[in-house]
């Protein structure tokens, strides 16, 4: 039987650990025992497979889902999305969801008082093209405060959500906007204590995705866990 | 192992406010009427460091068909595929901690050098506070496969009980709790 091509290990200096006690909640929901290495079966380097029928036309552009625009700066953010090895992942889905201009989410549980958007709801999906491109047009979204330590806002930031090809590549990140001042106080963001690859999570101003009289364009490039060597082509 | 070429984008939480966005009408159930199996349910409660349930979380499972086959292009086993199931789930944890999916008992599945796994449902935890998708297994109670399943193997003995859930009476749900920190803390996966 063929055997499984198991991907890369994670570098654990590029991502937050489990307790990044800066960010309170992850003080009662980080574990203490390490985990447990395991060996890549079949059954990690299988994964959700999605279809194109699940996303509407819509979906893409998060301006469009109303009657009316929603109120703020429209932006365009696209990118593609690579394994480690560079190679384009096409056919992912990408979701994002985000708050509104004024910083607030739709969400039940979202008590910031800034005010709703009637032609906003924040919430988009993708799957990726043949070069593993993405693109999203929506509006600029709001910082807001939150609880975690007095005074404490969350940078603007878009919700991204990815399977890859595999239950390995699973991801969920945050996109984040240049020159915030607001991404050195955040323990979020900081909970990736390496600059180098906190800045991975910041998207680029790109004048070339920017629309005249229209939106300003943002990209974002992700990348997901590759194989440990080029799998054999017969 | 060489570098690779290019750095992974790094983790983040998911968050509080995701219900807007993720989770699907049906997502809980991955079965219809044509789905071959033994139809299933699997359900437990997600429990913080304080013992106190965790509402604001997301659970996903990923898992093969009846015969222990995945609806994936790498699957290449000689199995049946199943039209009817593609396997995965997905679903927010409830105002009490609670989560619960329709399923089918999965088959064994391939391991390490080719010997049989257990039947097992991969499950991911995404939440507030958590910043990187937490990754564990569900295996079955008195399943005699489980003494020989190479990745129990590697748990220790004391910590096996984290990922076996219990069958409720004698029906078809099994119930396995996730603990995220303390006495009881489940298993946790490097994958």
């Amino acid at each position: 039987m063929q055997q499984p091509q198991p991907y890369r290990r994670e570098d654990p200096a590029g991502q937050p650990a489990y307790y990044s006690p800066d960010y309170r909640s992850t003080i009662e929901r980080s574990p203490r025992q390490p985990l447990i290495l395991q060996p890549h079966t079949l059954s990690e380097i299988t994964g959700p497979v999605y279809g194109h029928e699940r996303i509407g036309p819509v979906d893409a552009d998060l301006t469009r889902q109303h009657e009316g625009e929603p109120l703020g700066e429209r932006i365009i953010v696209t990118g593609r999305v690579l394994d480690e090895n560079g190679r384009p992942q096409a056919n992912t889905l990408v979701e994002i969801w985000q708050a509104n201009s004024a910083g607030r989410y739709i969400h039940v549980k979202d008590q910031h008082p800034a005010p709703l958007d009637p032609n906003f709801t924040g919430a988009g999906r993708v799957v990726t093209d043949e070069n593993g491109s993405y693109r999203f047009v929506t509006v600029k979204p709001g910082a807001y405060p939150w609880k975690n330590h007095p005074n404490a806002w969350r940078p603007p930031h878009i919700h991204f959500s990815l399977f890859g090809p595999s239950f390995v590549t699973r991801l969920v990140t945050q996109m984040y906007f240049p020159g915030d001042p607001l991404l050195a106080l955040d323990p979020i963001y900081q909970s990736v204590t390496d600059p180098k690859a906190g800045s991975r999570m910041v998207s680029q101003f790109d004048i070339e995705t920017t629309e005249p009289e229209w939106a300003l364009g943002y990209r974002f490039d992700i990348v997901l866990r590759g194989r440990e060597a080029t799998p054999m082509e017969d | 192992m060489a570098k690779a070429p290019y750095d992974m984008t790094p983790s983040q939480t998911v968050g509080p406010f995701f219900h807007f966005a993720l989770p699907y009408s049906g997502g809980e159930t991955l079965t219809n009427d044509a789905t071959l199996g033994e139809r299933i349910t699997i359900e437990g409660r997600l429990i913080d460091g304080n013992g106190e349930p965790v509402t604001d979380a997301l659970i996903e499972i990923w898992q093969a068909n009846s015969q222990g086959r995945h609806h994936h292009p790498e699957d290449g086993q000689e199995k049946q595929i199943d039209p009817n199931f593609d396997g995965f789930g997905r679903t927010p944890t409830d105002e009490q901690g609670w989560f619960r999916f329709h399923t089918v008992k999965p088959g064994q599945v391939p391991g390490p050098g080719g010997a049989p796994q257990a039947p097992h449902i991969n499950i991911s935890v995404l939440g507030r506070g958590i910043l990187k998708r937490l990754a564990t297994r569900l295996y079955f109670d008195g399943e005699a496969a489980n003494d020989s399943d190479p990745i129990l193997a590697l748990v220790p003995e004391e910590r096996r009980a984290t990922l076996i859930a219990k069958r409720q009476g004698d029906g078809a749900a099994y119930r396995l709790d996730i603990v995220l920190q303390g006495a009881d803390e489940t298993v946790f996966f490097d994958i």
